[in-house]
């Protein structure tokens, strides 16, 4: 579903990823795990087609078309979704003037027709209830004063109502409490436990996993993926650390 | 007296941003004369302009009185919107404009603002959009005079510059002669925020949306205390309008 191969990619003229390969298969979850620095934002960033981020080498197709072609909108409508590690702000804008706008630039450019103002809200509730949001914060501006557990459990809302054909979720975990994080693996599990959609977690914890089971565990290094194994590697990694398993 | 002796130029004070050029080419009587405005004490009035060429307002609003002055600037030409309000015991003076377009235009405001009794307060949002090699101005000047005690006045610019090329100016001045005084005043310019683009752009939202909606977001401070919703909303309106057809 997502294929990457021999991704090489700079910021500012800074190497980061370097020569990295990846498939996702449908109805797969991977997870990343890897030391600070290693290029796991880099590569969601990439992926996304962050301005700024520039690819040098290298090819990424999703379901078999060529994604660093596309503009960062056009990914989205394609059905790619990226939870950000650090969720933006956006003053005077509210969640649900932002959510509506993105779902139907969405449908409209897949020549869907686009919600109305009814359809939309009653969606919206649907998906706030799924991670025990607040309906009030949805009327709130985008991220502002959210706390940073707040913003992680925003963005599964925003995924909710988005339904992406795949994610990328990039330390959704961090920040959460206890609590918080069983409701945002249930919620990754509703939303994306499908046979034909894909997730890519990026994570430095075992706990996440515990909810949402990966298929696959890969070890991101220096800019490229050094390790991959089942499951039982992030636990290996819990117990040992980088130092020793890589 | 010919026109040439009475017309402004850049080197007054009050027009040194403006358009040299097209005020040579104005008539003097425009340039020189006031729409005067009285507010009666006790009383309120809003005035609303979508702005073209030059006017000057004179207002004098009465004790406890308040005047509401709410703007686009977004005229095809050089125009300027001027205002200077004298403030009775009490009174106060609101204002909100914004002035945005590309092209190579002028726009500005340009108040003077005289707190000339005391406790009357005066709280004045300008915000300004620019591309192109347009130029947006905010010269603002409030004067204390002695004795006019618990002044509040209030001034804010920010502006946002969509390409390299296009320019904001501003100049608060403050003469304040008495000292039981608050004045606060702010100035930003700057860019959109690119982080804020790519964020609605990984939703799906595309680059004139969500440029829009960054903009929206930004001037609405400017018509936020306009007590008539309904006229802030329509100025909105005009203003994002002409966003819509800009080529950027
Ligand atoms: N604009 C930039 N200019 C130079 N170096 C950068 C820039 N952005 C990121 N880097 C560097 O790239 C490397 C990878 O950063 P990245 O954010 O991808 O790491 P990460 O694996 O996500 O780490 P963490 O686990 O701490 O989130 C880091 O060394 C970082 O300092
Ligand atoms: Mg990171």
């Amino acid at each position: 579903m997502l294929k990457i191969e021999n991704l090489h990619a700079e910021v500012d003229g800074k190497k980061i990823l370097n020569g990295l390969t990846l498939e996702v298969g449908a109805g797969e979850v991977h997870a990343i795990m890897g030391p600070n620095g290693a290029g796991k934002s880099t590569l969601a960033y990439t992926l996304g087609g962050r301005p700024g981020y520039e690819i040098t080498e290298g090819s990424v197709t999703f379901d078999g078309e060529d994604l660093l072609d596309m503009e960062p909108h056009e990914r989205a409508a394609a059905g790619l979704f990226l939870g950000f590690q650090y969720p933006v702000e956006i003053p005077g804008v509210s969640n649900v003037q932002f959510l509506r706008e993105a779902a139907n630039a969405q449908r409209k450019h897949r020549g869907e027709p686009e919600l109305t103002g009814g359809e939309f809200l009653k969606l919206a509730k649907e998906k706030a209830a799924l991670l025990r949001m607040d309906m009030d914060m949805l009327k709130r501006p985008v991220n502002v004063g959210f706390s940073g557990g707040e913003k992680k459990r925003n963005e599964m809302v925003q995924m909710g109502i988005l339904d992406p054909k795949f994610a990328i979720l990039d330390e959704t975990d961090s920040g959460l409490d206890i609590d918080a994080l069983r409701i945002v693996g249930d919620g990754i599990n509703s939303i994306m436990r499908d046979a034909g959609k894909g997730v890519l977690l990026i994570t430095h914890y075992q706990r996440l996993l515990d909810y949402v089971k990966p298929d696959k565990v890969h070890i991101l290094a220096k800019g490229r993926i050094v390790k991959t194994g089942g499951p039982e590697l992030a636990l290996e990694l819990e117990r040992e650390g980088y130092e020793e398993v890589v | 007296m010919t026109d040439l002796a009475t017309l402004p130029t850049t080197r007054d004070e009050d027009w040194r941003y403006a358009d040299a050029a097209a005020l040579e080419a104005s008539d003097a009587d425009t340039l020189t004369g006031w729409t005067e405005i009285t507010v009666p004490a006790g009383e309120s009035v809003a005035e609303s302009r979508d702005v073209t060429g030059v006017e000057r307002i004179r207002v004098r609003i009465g004790k406890g009185g308040r005047f509401e002055l709410s703007a686009v600037n977004a005229a095809p030409g050089y125009a300027r919107l001027e205002c200077e309000v004298t403030l009775e015991d009490g009174a106060h003076f609101e204002f909100g404009g914004v002035t945005i377009g590309g092209g190579s235009e002028t726009r500005e405001f340009v108040t003077r603002c005289i707190h000339a009794e005391p406790n009357a307060t005066s709280n004045q949002v300008v915000r300004a959009v620019h591309w192109g090699k347009a130029i947006g101005n905010f010269l603002g000047r409030i004067e204390v005079v002695r004795d006019a005690q618990k002044t509040d006045a209030g001034q804010n610019f920010r502006a946002i510059l969509l390409e390299k090329g296009a320019a904001a100016n501003t100049k608060p001045e403050l003469e304040i002669f008495a000292d039981d005084v608050k004045c606060a005043h702010g100035a930003a310019i700057g860019a959109l925020d690119q982080m804020a683009g790519f964020y609605m752009a990984a939703r799906g939202i595309p680059p004139e949306i969500a440029r829009k909606l960054q903009v929206q977001a930004f001037i609405a401070d400017a018509f936020e205390n306009i007590e008539d919703e309904a006229v802030g909303e329509r100025l909105l309106e005009r203003a994002l309008s002409v966003l819509e057809g800009a080529q950027l």
